[in-house]
Parts: structure tokens; C-alpha cells; sequence
């Protein structure tokens, strides 16, 4: 199955931009390993809502609506390195299935 | 992405609290440590607590032993620094993905950003220590401010 289009996730944190910007390099670097172009945009948790219909996913480590008809992942994983490989199959799987 | 060998983490931005109060006595003398020496503004902690409050920076590890990483927006900051205290009590921080999960924290990194694109790089640093559970272990039981420096330092 050749997926042209390259996946867009969305990476959000509570306030501050740091967070997510950690989270979006470890994502694409992960996912490149994988063989798996994607493009993260990054937001505040509040934001999320405003731009859950351009992505296919929506990573987060703050609680964020999961009724956008998204998936979501809220993960500390990348901080914190628990659980690390699940949650990266868990976004590789969600990518492809898109 | 590449970390560069040093956090900027200096041996007098460390302090050892035996049998802490609560979390925000925790925050408050990290906070009051960096607004002496100038790197944050006097509004800073209040700025840092009140975000706490509502997003929460409890960071639940791999052992039991669970860590906080309290910051606050940068306009209240200066210079950069981080200041880490380590608690010889746990402190209860809520958990920063479920904040309705208290997690019992001895370690309580407080990070003073002054352009958060750019200090990802202090922040994957706190996350490289994190992500180490022999070490988080090590600095919970470190009797100096020397000792955590040279903990972190053999880290490289």
C-alpha cells in the first residue's frame, strides 16, 4: 500500500511551546526511522479544536477533546521515555490506518 | 537530535529539602533561589504556580520515585537557569497527562525559559536525566548539591 500523502499530526502541550516543539522533533525523528515522512504542527491543549480537521493525529501530553473525530494520544512518553516504543507503534498504526 | 553535553544546571541553582511542606513551598524557594540572582522576574513564581494549578507538570517515571518540571511563560524570566530541588519527603504533584493522579515527587526541576523554541534543548536535557531510572534513583538519595552535579556530569 503506497501512502503518497504525508501524514500531518498535530502536537500539543498546556502553555508553554517547548513542550511540544520536544515532542514534535522526537516524533519526526522517530518516524523518519520508520520510514515515515510526517509533518507535525504544534499547539496549545485550548488550541486543538481549531485545527483537528487539517491532521491525522493528534499527539498531546495534556488531557485534549478525543471527540474530534481524531486520534488522540496523550503521552508523556517522550519525556519521561515510559512506554516510549508502544506509543510510537500506537502513532505509526494510527498513521497507516488513515 | 544532538544534546549537547552540559544542562545548565549550576551547582548553587540545587537545593536539598529534607521534609518539604507541599508543592508549592517546593516551587516557591526554587523560585525565590533564581529571582535573587536576578534570572526571573518577582512575578515569576506566582506566574509558575498558578499554572501548576491549572496544567500541571507531574511527571509519573518508570520506578516510584516521580519528578515535576514547574515553569511558567517567558515573560517573567530573565536569564534562562534551571533550578532543581531534591526532597528528601515526597511532595504531591498532579500528574501533567491526568491531572486528577497525585504522583509523590522527590525530584522538582523548575525551568525558567526565556524563548521556549529555543530552550527545547534544557528541557530534552531534563527528559535525558528522566528517562534514566538509575540516576533519578541516585540523585533522590544524594546528600549534596556536588554530588547531584557530579551525578548529572557522569551522565555525558
Amino acid at each position: 500500500m503506497n501512502q503518497q500523502r504525508v501524514k500531518r499530526i498535530l502536537v500539543a502541550c498546556g502553555t508553554a511551546i517547548a513542550t511540544s516543539t520536544l515532542v514534535a522533533v522526537l516524533i519526526r525523528e522517530e518516524m523518519e526511522k520508520r520510514g515515515i515522512k510526517v509533518e507535525t504542527r504544534q499547539c496549545k491543549a485550548t488550541e486543538v479544536p481549531s485545527y483537528a480537521q487539517d491532521v491525522d493525529l493528534i499527539v498531546s501530553t495534556t488531557p485534549v477533546p478525543t471527540n474530534l473525530g481524531k486520534p488522540v494520544i496523550q503521552t508523556l512518553a517522550f519525556l519521561t521515555g515510559v512506554g516510549k516504543e508502544d506509543v510510537l507503534n500506537q502513532i505509526e498504526k494510527a498513521l497507516k490506518e488513515e | 537530535m544532538n544534546i549537547s553535553i552540559s544542562i545548565p544546571l549550576q551547582e548553587e541553582n540545587i537545593l536539598l529539602l529534607e521534609n518539604p511542606k507541599d508543592a508549592r513551598e517546593v516551587v516557591k524557594k526554587l523560585s525565590e533561589l533564581l529571582e535573587v540572582k536576578g534570572d526571573v522576574k518577582p512575578s515569576f513564581f506566582e506566574a509558575v504556580w498558578e499554572r501548576e494549578r491549572n496544567m500541571p507538570t507531574g511527571l509519573e517515571l518508570e520506578g516510584d520515585i516521580h519528578a515535576a518540571i514547574p515553569h511558567a511563560d517567558i515573560e517573567h524570566v530573565n536569564n534562562p537557569s534551571v533550578a532543581l530541588a531534591i526532597l528528601g519527603n515526597p511532595v504531591n504533584f498532579k500528574c501533567m497527562v491526568d491531572p486528577e493522579k497525585e504522583l509523590k515527587v522527590r525530584l522538582v526541576f523548575l525551568l525558567a525559559m526565556s524563548e521556549p523554541k529555543k530552550q527545547v534543548e534544557m528541557l530534552q536535557q531534563v527528559a535525558t536525566i528522566l528517562q534514566d531510572s538509575q540516576l533519578v534513583k541516585r540523585l533522590s538519595v544524594s546528600s549534596s548539591a556536588k554530588e547531584v552535579m557530579e551525578l548529572i556530569g557522569l551522565m555525558n
